[in-house]
């Protein structure tokens, strides 16, 4: 048998029909929905008189609009539109029969948090689901990716998704990280080296020991980010780490069950001589605590830096380098630590689980945040605000001054009121810091949650190694 | 689905790269459950102020280019999030086709389940059309799909790719469900295989 990839073999058990021209039917193992980008899916089944072909595989919770306040409860703190999409997503959940979260559900929160923390997303898998961040579940080794309605429509119908495949892309990571660099600070450092195309056309394989040593959630704090490299998905091989994390939760295998599934999950690993179309090699060492500068995922930098001068840039990006530093209120050849915040947001599928929340309380511990800094904590689920509860490191971000949120996408992209206002600044460990993506005119600076705990502090980008 | 088979159209220069998905339509538009009506609010920051006036200076609001039809942009157009509002409200304006050396990936899929045709062409090749663009409403770019090409209006034509199937739906506004339903017998024995291979799932 000739050498595989991961991605191959998770390909190849799940191509249903393949036509003469390498068009694919791909058969979809879990498909997560939720409100934002689904009523229309629900709404042409309607209309076509088709159904949910297999709603046991369809899981669906409400995130991106709903209010994060504590008394979200009460219906008017939702604005009228979003209302209507979460009371439509409560509609079809139960109209076609699918497994729910709803907002009063402790399990509710971010579909890709919601989704391991219960079980659904295992190795091997395929997961869908109409929000681009779907590449987190990679952390699993599952083919896991973005989609737009129309597709959403077709896999509700079809529970097939029409595909051709991509190439293989492996990112190695070799070595040990330094204290301060987290699973963020590779995925920022990766997209700053290949450039938010560099992924295009690709699935990523993310390796090497840097990448083995990380902890789940850091997992799938880098395959999050696959899609800002521009690739269709990201992947990480299952081991002992990843059976530990699904072992237990509540819809994963048990018994004889979960014995075959480790079975073949054992298998699930790119073969020595297997074929790569692309490789990218960084040395853990080489990677330091890193923001961005800019409007574009890509423009990163360590901390340690200064804004670039646009003329360094090439091509297009001379023009979209000015326009980036204008947005942002930045000179050319300041320094990065010199940069004022007035926000902080700490959470989102990037960066809003335990160990995230972990991260952020060893910083804040004892700690209190700049005076009149505005700074919010947004759990990624219901599970992982009661665990921090547990935990105690609620009681640390209350007293250093943070708000402590419920569950949702919150300001990651500001589709709920958590907004910034024009000229805002933020520190945010969330994924996107495109122009007014926070908000109208605000400005973006992505972070790890240690660094965005530092920053709250001191009211500036902030080496968070010299806090520790 | 619209069909696509032959445009000549006004073609929109937008040089800029990395044209995000927020930019083409914000989030506060996203909480529609609707396709359509979109259109009004494509671009909507760069396109109008705060007091929802029109900013004269971009494009789509020169008088020369309200009607385009063709958006001439620059590399790795419609990157950022999945949403398909972004092709609706392309075509909601009346954009049916999207010229750029590259695509994000799931808003290039996207394009085609909307009836809009986005074509990659060589960085060269692309600067040629964005001159071409420039010069207003007086320049018709001509996009042939059954050839494959594109012609600018002082006649110089381009080849472009697409995959086959593709070209196929769009060209005859074909239902990607309906087409998938046919092979309904496929699915259905690929799920009793699975569930003996992989019952857990």
């Amino acid at each position: 048998m000739s050498p595989k990839t991961l991605y191959d073999k998770i390909w190849d058990a799940h191509v249903a029909h393949e036509a003469d021209d390498g068009t694919c039917l791909l058969y979809i193992d879990r498909h997560l929905v939720h409100e934002v980008t689904s009523p229309q899916a629900f709404e042409g089944l309607r209309m076509t008189g088709r159904t949910v072909r297999a709603p046991d595989k369809t899981i669906a919770v409400p995130d991106h609009n709903v209010p994060t306040t504590l008394d979200r409860a009460n219906a008017k703190t939702m604005t009228e539109d979003s209302r209507i999409q979460v009371e439509a997503l409560d509609t079809n959940a139960k109209e076609f029969g699918l497994h729910y979260y709803p907002v009063s559900d402790v399990r509710q929160g971010i579909v890709h948090i919601v989704g391991p923390e219960q079980g659904w997303t295992l190795p091997g898998m395929t997961v869908v689901c109409g929000d681009s961040h779907t590449a987190t579940h990679g952390a699993f080794g599952a083919l896991a990716h973005g989609i737009g309605t129309s597709e959403v429509e077709h896999v509700l119908a079809t529970q097939t998704l029409i595909q051709k495949k991509s190439k293989n892309m492996k990112v190695e990571i070799t070595g040990k990280l330094s204290p301060g660099v987290t699973a963020k600070d590779i995925t920022l450092s990766v997209i700053g080296a290949t450039g938010t195309a560099g992924g295009t056309g690709y699935v990523i394989e993310y390796c090497g020991e840097a990448i083995r040593d990380l902890s789940m959630e850091g997992r799938m704090t880098v395959c999050n980010m696959a899609i800002e490299g521009g690739a269709r998905a990201g992947l990480i091989a299952p081991d002992e780490k990843t059976f530990a994390y699904c072992q237990g939760r509540p819809h994963a295998p048990k018994g004889a069950q979960w014995e075959a599934a480790l079975n073949w999950w054992k298998t699930l690993y790119s073969d020595d001589d297997a074929q790569w179309d692309k490789v990218i090699t960084i040395k853990g060492e080489d990677i330091a605590p890193v923001v961005t500068w800019g409007t574009s995922p890509e423009d990163v930098l360590p901390i340690t830096g200064t804004v670039p001068a646009a003329s360094t840039f090439k091509g297009g990006k001379v023009d979209a380098a000015k326009r980036s530093i204008e947005y942002m209120g930045l000179t050319e050849g300041m320094a990065l630590t010199d940069i004022e915040i007035d926000t902080v947001f700490i959470g989102s599928c990037t960066n809003g689980r335990i160990e995230d929340l972990r991260a952020a309380a060893a910083i804040l511990k004892g700690k209190k945040i700049k005076e009149g800094m505005r700074a919010m904590i947004v759990p990624g689920s219901g599970l992982v605000r009661a665990q921090a509860e547990e935990e105690g490191l609620a009681d640390i971000f209350k007293d250093a001054g943070f708000e402590w949120r419920l569950a949702g996408c919150s300001m990651c992209l500001a589709m709920n009121p958590d907004q910034l206002s024009e000229g805002e600044r933020c520190a945010s460990t969330s994924n996107r810091n495109f122009e007014g993506r926070q908000g109208y005119k605000g400005r973006t600076h992505l972070m790890s949650p240690a660094m965005a705990a530092a920053a709250a502090i001191t009211g500036k980008l902030t080496d968070v190694r010299e806090m520790m | 689905m619209d069909k696509f088979d032959k445009l000549s159209g006004v073609a929109a220069p937008m040089p800029m790269v990395n044209i995000d998905t927020d930019m083409i339509i914000p989030k506060q538009f996203l909480k529609t459950i609707k396709r359509s009506g979109l259109g009004v609010n494509l671009f909507d920051e760069m396109r109008y102020d705060r007091q929802g006036n029109e900013i004269p200076d971009f494009v789509l609001n020169k008088p020369q280019y309200r009607d385009a039809e063709i958006l001439v942009a620059g590399d790795n157009f419609g990157c950022g999030s999945s949403r398909e509002h972004a092709p609706w409200a392309i075509k909601d304006f009346g954009i049916k086709c999207v010229i750029a050396p590259s695509y994000a990936d799931i808003f290039y899929s996207n394009c085609f389940k909307n009836g809009i045709l986005p074509i990659a062409l060589p960085q060269e090749q692309v600067d040629v059309l964005m001159k071409d663009a420039e010069k207003g409403s007086n320049a018709r770019i001509e996009i042939d799909l059954e050839a494959q090409t594109i012609t600018t209006s002082d006649g110089e034509v381009f080849t472009f790719e697409v995959d086959s199937f593709k070209k196929h739906c769009l060209m005859n506004g074909l239902d990607d469900i309906g087409l998938t339903m046919e092979k309904a017998a496929s699915i259905e024995t690929f799920e009793a295989s699975a569930s003996q291979s992989r019952p857990w799932v």
